[in-house]
């Protein structure tokens, strides 16, 4: 325990700053469901819920890569949640699987207004390599209201957290 | 007597201001310790006013128990504060309860929080509750050993009186027995406000919560009273084991000059528990569920020995 | 204020008239069920009424004294009133005038089935056995009140003698309650043989002079019998068998008084017929009382059946009233009369609250197994919708029982604690370590109750319902709430207002023992050995019911405009939500079971049949987990086989042989003449 405390002390504070820039460019904003006064509610904190739809866990290894220190993405006010009770945003990644949209739909409704939804990846935008699979059911926005979409095959982890903030602060 | 009760509401609002700090400051200790930039301290006050204002979403199998659970955990905790000398041994309605009613009080915040996770009849809540009554059950004999410590050497079991008494002993914290109790209180402490090794504050994991596992069907004003209380009692319980084993600097009287040093010295008290409990945590894994009695069963152990030297050494 | 001495006797003869009547007239109504319900529990609930006022009227100082010299041999039927006699009055009527109330209602669905008179009938008699039993003042008279009560309450058990269960039960009873009698009759003509009186009232002073060995032997008999009758463990096991087998309304009663009547035995015993005893005595039953608690919840904990749990969990309440009567012979032992007198008025507060609280949960689980035909906790759950006010009642019950406050279960804990923690003013280190087990152990048991009534209301009335039965339930009759209601103002009234039941208790205690307790009290607060502990019960519950009306209001002026909406339990977005998904009772108290393995050595099967063609095929999973009871494992089964073996050597004798039947008779005659020489 010692070499630990040690190999803590030695180690700095290993967080980039963020740079809103190249990244921004991957992101499409859609139509707001919500108006604008229903996100000054939120104020600079977000918790977020993701839901797999059916995805291959690309994304997920690049979410995953999020709450590492190198990104951090705590230092914004935002937290991985267990359940979408907590939650404020739905972080959702690959296309809708039959099995998966229902679920999906239940975890838009268990959430509580004023909510975000964020299509993280190129499946969850437009199906992917997956489009037309007998087991798909489509997009994410073909099951339940999109605000953000992040592209990328996997998007990189500064594209999801820069699609996050602009969430955030989109409507202001 | 008004400017007293004045001052013990201010004393009151004092916990229920700062312990949201408090559970910030924790949170940005152990980031820094794990190398991250972390939240700012200020993050949680924000999400409490973020919960306050979104809508609710309650599961249609809940009745008003549910609904009920948050405003009496957040009016216990509240009760405590008043019992509990914060900032000083003067507390008028500090006669409200001795060291075991507070004790009595976290545990009906308890009982009823555990009531309230089987309300949903999701499997998740229940588990929670089943295991969160589990610790509580078996963390209580530690408390009241070391309770009984405690009052042995002060000869009393009043909050107000025992500080007032300890901060007479010059060798306080060099008596063997105090220190077992304090380490005995300390992992209590640990295992009732749902840190680790007893649970992980920070868990996405369904099955490896306690607390979480209970209030994850709560929503918006609810979720925020949740937290609000967990926070409080996070905050009484450190205030307590820097109070009741190193009761320097609480204001024996009501001077203004005494009450500011108080607050500091707390400050400082509670920085340096808090920072204590994040190097716990980022040093620490989280144990198995059947695991913890062995702890417990540690803490209890430490506890006796307390008790036992007070009875043999001194 | 004095009472005049005529009062004290017309209350008496208005108690006994009214029970007397009711079992009389239910009895000659017995082929009208309705009347006999009505008429019968009416005049219960008139002398159960009657029996409070009496105490009142003890508690208040009045004294009387009654003999009838020609019904019993040995000086007469002697009856008299003292304080201590009065406080358990008053536990009768808080245990008995709620019950007979609910009594009404509840008998009403037995009225196709069983013959209501004599069920009325017996009801009035258990009632008036019981209040002659605190009163009776030699030994004969007390004898045989005791043996009426426990063959009355043994009828009453048995009303639904149509089951197997309940024929078991009532066996078990029977023959634990004349095992304590026994010991109670050997104590009894020990103690009257060695003092030359069979009057209670002179063996105080008689028994101080007498040798130790014959104070060991009587204390060890009548309390064995007292015990026995107060469900101590190892004496409980007839306990969890006979309580849920009867009718609620006398589970309540047995549960909440009928046991409380051992307690009543030990407090006459250790404090009053012998005296100051030595330290042993106290250390005794303070270990009994730890085991009992401990041991009684644990095992309440793993029940399944309602009244079962309940009814281990009045083991656990004996053992938590007998922490502070077995605190208060020690300090007694260490002539610390202030703080012995503060221990019993610990055990004694208890010994009421437990009357209001454990009649309260009878008698709603028994509301709820009347609506939901089952006591399986696992085929209830969603009560709090279907039966809203039951609910309540019971949620007041479990709090209270579970030692929370602002309700009285908390009081008198908090006074035991306090009692328990201020040992170390006894000056022998033993005893003192003694001491921080107990206290460890009560620890241990209030947590553990409170983990056992989260369970017992939680799966019962929470989520969603677990049968057809449960989904069916209706909320019982207005007579049976009132009954339960009554209860749950008791509780609350009891915990957060305990000044005049303190004030009875201190008088009562001063009596006895010539000592107060070491406990300051006025209106609002109470302060035991001053100023070593304090509580202030009423601004508790005051200050709680202020912050709980506060914060929503305070919401409400913070909060714009926010929407609350239902929808599912979330589930991980599964699409069935059924009651199959909800934790269940075994589920609940499985971490116990696996904690406390080496208490209850639990047994796991599990049968797997598959499908003859794949072994990925199951056909039936058969899983069984059950606890097994260590005390008639180990104890009593190992009792009954040689009681049967020594009944088979002994059928040996019995040869049915005239001639031989007529040499026994002469070996006994030449035996008798040689000794009677």
């Amino acid at each position: 325990m010692v070499s630990l405390w040690r190999k803590i002390w030695k180690t700095p504070v290993v967080t980039e700053p963020f740079i809103n820039s190249d990244a921004a460019a991957a992101i499409e904003a859609l139509t707001r469901q919500v108006e604008a006064a229903a996100f000054a509610r939120l104020g600079r904190s977000l918790h977020i819920r993701q839901v797999d739809a059916g995805s291959c866990n690309g994304c997920e290894l690049e979410i995953g890569a999020l709450n590492s220190p190198y990104y951090d993405l705590e230092q914004f006010g935002l937290h991985f949640v267990a359940s979408p009770r907590h939650a404020d945003c739905l972080l959702v990644t690959g296309p809708v699987t039959r099995n998966m949209a229902d679920a999906l739909r239940r975890t838009y409704e268990a959430t509580p207004s004023p909510k975000i939804v964020v299509a993280v990846g190129d499946c969850a935008q437009n199906c992917g390599i997956f489009a037309g699979g007998y087991g798909v059911v489509g997009p994410v926005s073909a099951v339940i209201p999109v605000d953000i979409v992040v592209s990328g095959c996997p998007p990189a982890p500064r594209a999801i957290l820069a699609g996050i903030l602009a969430a955030m602060e989109k409507p202001r | 007597m008004l400017v007293e009760v004045i001052i013990e509401f201010v004393q009151t609002l004092a916990v229920a201001l700062g312990a949201p700090l408090l559970v910030g400051f924790v949170r940005k200790m152990k980031a820094r310790l794990q190398g991250r930039r972390g939240a700012p301290v200020v993050q949680p006050y924000r999400d409490l006013r973020k919960w306050l204002a979104k809508d609710v979403v309650l599961s249609e199998n809940t009745s008003w128990i549910f609904r009920f659970t948050p405003y009496l955990l957040v009016a216990t905790m509240l009760l405590s504060a008043l019992i509990v000398p914060v900032l000083t041994t003067h507390t008028p309605l500090g006669f409200m309860g001795n060291i075991i009613v507070l004790m009595y009080l976290f545990l009906l915040g308890t009982f009823f929080l555990a009531l309230a996770g089987l309300d949903a009849g999701s499997a998740f809540g229940g588990m929670g509750s089943s295991r969160a009554m589990a610790i509580a059950a078996l963390a209580e004999p530690t408390v009241m050993i070391a309770i009984f410590a405690i009052a042995l050497r002060a000869g009393t079991t009043r909050l107000d009186h025992i500080i007032v008494h300890y901060s007479a002993d010059g060798l306080l914290v060099l008596n063997p027995g105090h220190l077992l109790a304090f380490v005995a209180f300390f992992i209590v402490a640990l295992a009732e406000t749902g840190r680790l090794p007893v649970d992980n504050p920070a868990t996405h994991l369904e099955l490896t919560m306690i607390h979480e596992a209970m209030v994850l069907e709560y929503s918006g004003r609810y979720l925020a009273l949740i937290e609000w209380a967990a926070a409080m009692k996070l905050f009484l319980f450190l205030t307590l084991l820097a109070n009741l084993f190193f009761p320097w600097g609480v204001a024996p009287s009501l001077a203004p000059a005494a009450l500011v040093v108080a607050l500091v010295v707390l400050v400082a008290k509670l920085s340096v528990l808090a920072t204590g409990v994040a190097l716990l945590e980022t040093a620490l894994a989280k144990l198995r569920l059947f695991r913890v009695p062995e702890l417990l069963s540690g803490s209890f152990l430490m506890a006796l020995l307390a008790v036992v030297s007070f009875f043999f050494v001194a | 204020m004095m009472i005049n001495e005529t009062l004290v006797l017309k209350l008496l003869n208005l108690t006994l008239f009214c029970f007397g009547l009711g079992a009389l007239a239910s009895l000659a109504l017995a082929r009208r069920a309705p009347a006999a319900r009505w008429t019968g529990h009416m005049l219960a609930l008139l002398g159960a009424g009657s029996v409070g006022t009496l105490a009142v009227a003890g508690l208040a100082g009045g004294t009387a004294h009654w003999t009838l010299s020609g019904l019993l041999p040995f000086g007469g039927v002697v009856l008299g009133i003292d304080r201590l006699s009065a406080f358990f009055l008053l536990i009768i009527a808080v245990g008995g005038f709620p019950a007979s109330l609910y009594a009404l209602g509840y008998t009403r669905a037995y009225e196709s089935r069983h013959s209501l008179g004599a069920m009325a009938c017996t009801w009035n008699l258990f009632l008036a056995t019981m209040t002659l039993v605190v009163l009776a003042r030699n030994v004969l008279t007390f004898l045989v009140l005791w043996e009426a009560m426990s063959l009355v309450s043994y009828f009453l058990v048995l009303t639904e003698s149509d089951h197997a269960e309940t024929q078991h039960a009532g066996l078990v009873y029977l023959v634990m309650t004349h095992a304590g009698f026994a010991c109670l009759l050997m104590g009894f003509l020990l103690l009257a043989h060695a003092t030359g009186t069979m009057d209670f009232a002179h063996w105080r002073a008689a028994t101080a002079s007498l040798g130790a060995s014959t104070r060991h032997a009587i204390f060890i008999l009548l309390a064995l019998g007292f015990g026995a009758k107060a469900g101590v463990i190892p004496l409980h096991i007839w306990l969890p068998q006979a309580h849920p087998a009867a009718p609620s309304h006398v589970s309540a009663v047995m549960s909440g008084v009928m046991i409380k009547l051992g307690i009543y035995g030990l407090i006459r015993l250790g404090f009053d017929w012998l005296g100051i005893g030595p330290a042993v005595w106290g250390g005794a039953i303070l270990a009994v009382a730890a085991v009992s608690a401990v041991l009684g919840v644990l095992y309440a904990l793993m029940e399944q059946d309602l009244k079962r749990l309940l009814a281990y969990s009045s083991v656990e309440n004996v053992g938590i009233i007998l922490l502070g009567i077995g605190a208060g012979l020690l300090f007694q032992a260490y002539h610390l009369p202030g703080l012995a007198a503060l221990a019993l008025l610990a055990g004694l507060y208890h010994t009421l609250n437990h009357a209001a609280f454990k009649s309260l949960l009878f008698m709603t689980a028994g509301a709820v197994v009347q609506a939901t035909h089952t006591r399986h906790m696992e085929a209830m759950g969603g009560l709090i919708k279907r039966m809203p006010q039951t609910a309540l009642f019971f949620l007041v019950g479990s709090v209270a029982i579970a030692a929370l406050p602002p309700f009285n279960g908390f009081f008198s804990e908090w006074l035991t604690f306090q009692s328990l923690l201020l040992s170390w003013q006894i000056p022998a280190r033993d005893v003192n370590l003694i001491f921080a087990l107990a206290i460890a152990a009560l620890a241990l048991t209030s947590g553990l109750a409170a983990a056992c009534f989260v369970k017992a209301f939680g799966i019962t009335f929470l989520a969603l319902p677990r049968s057809d039965q449960a989904g069916q339930a209706c909320e019982v009759s207005w007579v049976m709430r009132a009954g339960m209601a009554l209860l749950a103002l008791a509780c609350l009234a009891l915990g957060i207002w305990p000044v005049g039941v303190l004030y009875a208790l201190q008088a009562t205690i001063f009596e006895m023992n010539g000592a107060y307790a070491n406990l300051y009290f006025d209106w609002k607060t109470v302060v035991a050995n001053p100023p070593f502990a304090t509580v202030a019960p009423l601004l508790m519950a005051c200050a709680l019911a202020a912050l709980l009306a506060a914060i929503p209001l305070a919401l409400r002026l913070r909060r714009g405009r926010t929407v609350r909406r239902y929808y599912e339990t979330w589930g991980c977005g599964r699409a069935l939500q059924t009651a199959r998904f909800e934790y269940t009772s075994t589920a609940f108290a499985n971490p116990f079971k696996r904690v406390f393995a080496f208490l209850y050595r639990p047994i796991k099967e599990l049968d797997i049949e598959f499908h003859p063609e794949s072994r990925f095929f199951v056909r039936t999973i058969a899983y069984r987990n059950e606890v097994r009871s260590v005390f008639e494992e180990a104890l009593y089964q190992p009792l009954i086989r040689s009681t049967q073996w020594i009944a088979e050597q002994a059928r040996r004798l019995q040869s049915g042989n005239v001639q031989s039947y007529l040499l026994y008779i002469l070996i006994a005659l030449v035996i008798l003449i040689l000794l009677a020489r």
